[in-house]
């Protein structure tokens, strides 16, 4: 069971309040009619499906119902930070290990959430 | 091959069983292949089988990074069945379910096949006609069906609560008489030692870390235990497909998610047939050694660690109790995950990549199991010919982006 940090809420809430939603960040085409197959296709239907970090898209279903980010690890399935629709993550696959002191804060922040002292 | 009969096991009772022969070798790779399978699930070595057996092609090797039995093929819920609505996936389907039914003499591996019947419930009226549909498209397809009535389903499973009190009443079902269960292990045994016999090197604890590609055209594998060279390469690796597929430089349209599993202690016999709800979502049968085996929907987030969430678990059981009253109080023995490449479509893809010479077969999701004999079969195919088998071709990965889609999800009355 994952203990989900809800950016908006400000609170550690339980797994079942939300509801993954697939890759977050993904741009909507500015034209899409003038898209070709291609790029169309890439669109709707490929993902990213990495092995280690990947940045995802969850709705807080059960509570403020707002659609947020997190950022997860997709073998130990370590969640390394959430953060608001709009913000760009701090935790990727070239900084595994969070590349600012924005970094520290978010962690900090879940850590003492969950009455975890760092 | 040894091979396994009714006087052999006499014979070998003489010997106190103490001299049966290895099911298959442990070869020592050689340098060069004629084809290299990736992954040594079922529809790998399903696939290394057909090559060698029907399509001539005896040279080939299954490179494995775990055991055989260590993946999904051994992780399912062991269900067996073809009644999928459109006529792409119902051709791909009913063509396993053809060689389900001689497998186990075809393998000399008694693969305990059981052609028990599958019910796929009905809880609303839209259930009722998805279900009408879908039977009428199976029988234009030559594939048996039928739609059964609450009191229908309630003769074949007295134990199941088909009763108007229920929150989600039963209004029907749809019932394949040839549909059951297979031992999933037993599959992947079967073939290996099928396969082994004809000559294929099945390698284990052997990790492909890279291909080797030059000018568009493939020409072998890395290896941790060395380069292997082959022309052909199908890569059949199921949970991990995008990752392998990313080491070609190719993107493929799969999401991996965990999907869980469990069985409860063994039970004397109570339920002889297999019964799925989409609805309230669950599937349950139980096996020949008395446990009931319990599946339902996948972990909604993207992973990889063969394990899944608590909640899930929680509602699968929430519907199978809804379903049968009668298990509440059974113990569950084990649970367990594993990792399944589901499509937007709800297909599988067997294709050609733009990499010359390799090929995928993948994204059956979380139903791949039933299919293990006829993927192996037309995937072995089209390997040897280097064009995809007819059953096949629909399931290009071309497909998402003409937008020729076998958009089984939700349709097929299918428990994703």
């Amino acid at each position: 069971m994952f203990h989900i940090h809800c950016p908006y809420c400000g609170e550690l809430r339980e797994e079942q309040e939300f509801h993954p939603k697939g890759q977050a960040h993904i741009a909507r085409p500015a034209d899409p009619a003038s898209c070709s197959d291609e790029e169309w296709g890439d669109y709707l239907f490929f993902r990213d499906n990495p092995r280690g970090i990947h940045h995802e898209l969850w709705v807080h279903a059960a509570g403020c119902r707002k659609f947020f980010n997190i950022t997860r690890h997709t073998v130990s399935y370590e969640i390394l930070e959430t953060y608001k629709m709009g913000e760009q993550p701090s935790f990727t696959a070239e900084h595994p290990r969070g590349n600012s002191t924005e970094a520290a804060s978010r962690q900090a922040q879940v850590a003492q959430q969950a009455g975890v002292h760092v | 091959m040894q091979r396994y009969s009714g006087f052999g096991l006499v014979k070998h009772a003489l010997s106190h069983h103490e001299n049966w022969q290895r099911q298959w070798r442990n070869p020592t790779p050689r340098k060069q292949y004629d084809v290299i399978i990736v992954g040594g699930g079922g529809h790998g070595l399903a696939t290394a089988y057909y090559l060698a057996k029907e399509f001539g092609v005896k040279n080939v090797a299954v490179i494995e990074k775990g055991w055989l039995g260590g993946g999904n093929t051994a992780r399912n819920t062991t269900i067996v069945r073809s009644n999928y609505l459109w006529d792409e996936a119902a051709a791909l389907y009913e063509h396993s379910m053809t060689l389900w039914e001689g497998l186990s003499q075809d393998l000399n591996y008694n693969v305990m096949f059981s052609q028990r019947g599958v019910l796929n419930l009905g809880h609303t009226l839209q259930d009722m006609r998805d279900i009408q549909r879908r039977v009428n498209a199976n029988r234009l397809n030559g594939i048996d069906g039928e739609v059964l009535d609450a009191k229908g389903v309630q003769a074949l499973v007295p134990i199941m609560d088909c009763s108007k009190h229920a929150r989600y009443p039963v209004l029907g079902a749809s019932w394949q008489p040839r549909a059951g269960v297979a031992r999933h292990d037993a599959v992947a045994w079967g073939f290996a030692r099928a396969a082994d016999a004809q000559g294929v090197d099945i390698l284990q604890q052997t990790e492909v870390t890279g291909f080797k590609i030059r000018d568009g055209q493939i020409y072998g594998v890395h290896t941790n235990r060395g380069d292997i060279e082959a022309k052909t390469v199908g890569c059949v690796t199921a949970g991990n497909s995008g990752v392998m597929a990313g080491m070609a430089g190719i993107k493929l349209p799969l999401e991996s998610h965990p999907l869980q599993a469990l069985v409860s202690e063994p039970l004397k016999p109570v339920l002889d047939t297999v019964v799925m709800s989409n609805h309230v979502h669950g599937y349950i049968s139980q096996s020949d050694k008395g446990d009931l085996v319990i599946g339902a929907g996948i972990d909604g987030y993207n992973g990889y660690g063969q394990r899944g969430s608590y909640p899930t678990v929680e509602h699968t059981l929430q519907a199978i109790v809804e379903m049968f009253p009668i298990f509440s109080r059974v113990r569950m023995n084990r649970q367990w995950g594993g990792i399944v490449d589901t499509c937007p479509d709800a297909c599988p893809i067997l294709s050609k990549t733009r990499v010359k010479g390799l090929y995928f077969n993948c994204g059956w999701g979380t139903g791949g199991f039933k299919a293990t004999p006829g993927s192996g079969h037309v995937f072995a195919a089209s390997l040897a010919r280097g064009e995809m088998h007819s059953i096949a071709a629909p399931f290009s990965i071309d497909r998402f982006h003409t937008g020729a889609l076998v958009d089984e999800h939700g349709a097929a009355g299918v428990a994703h």
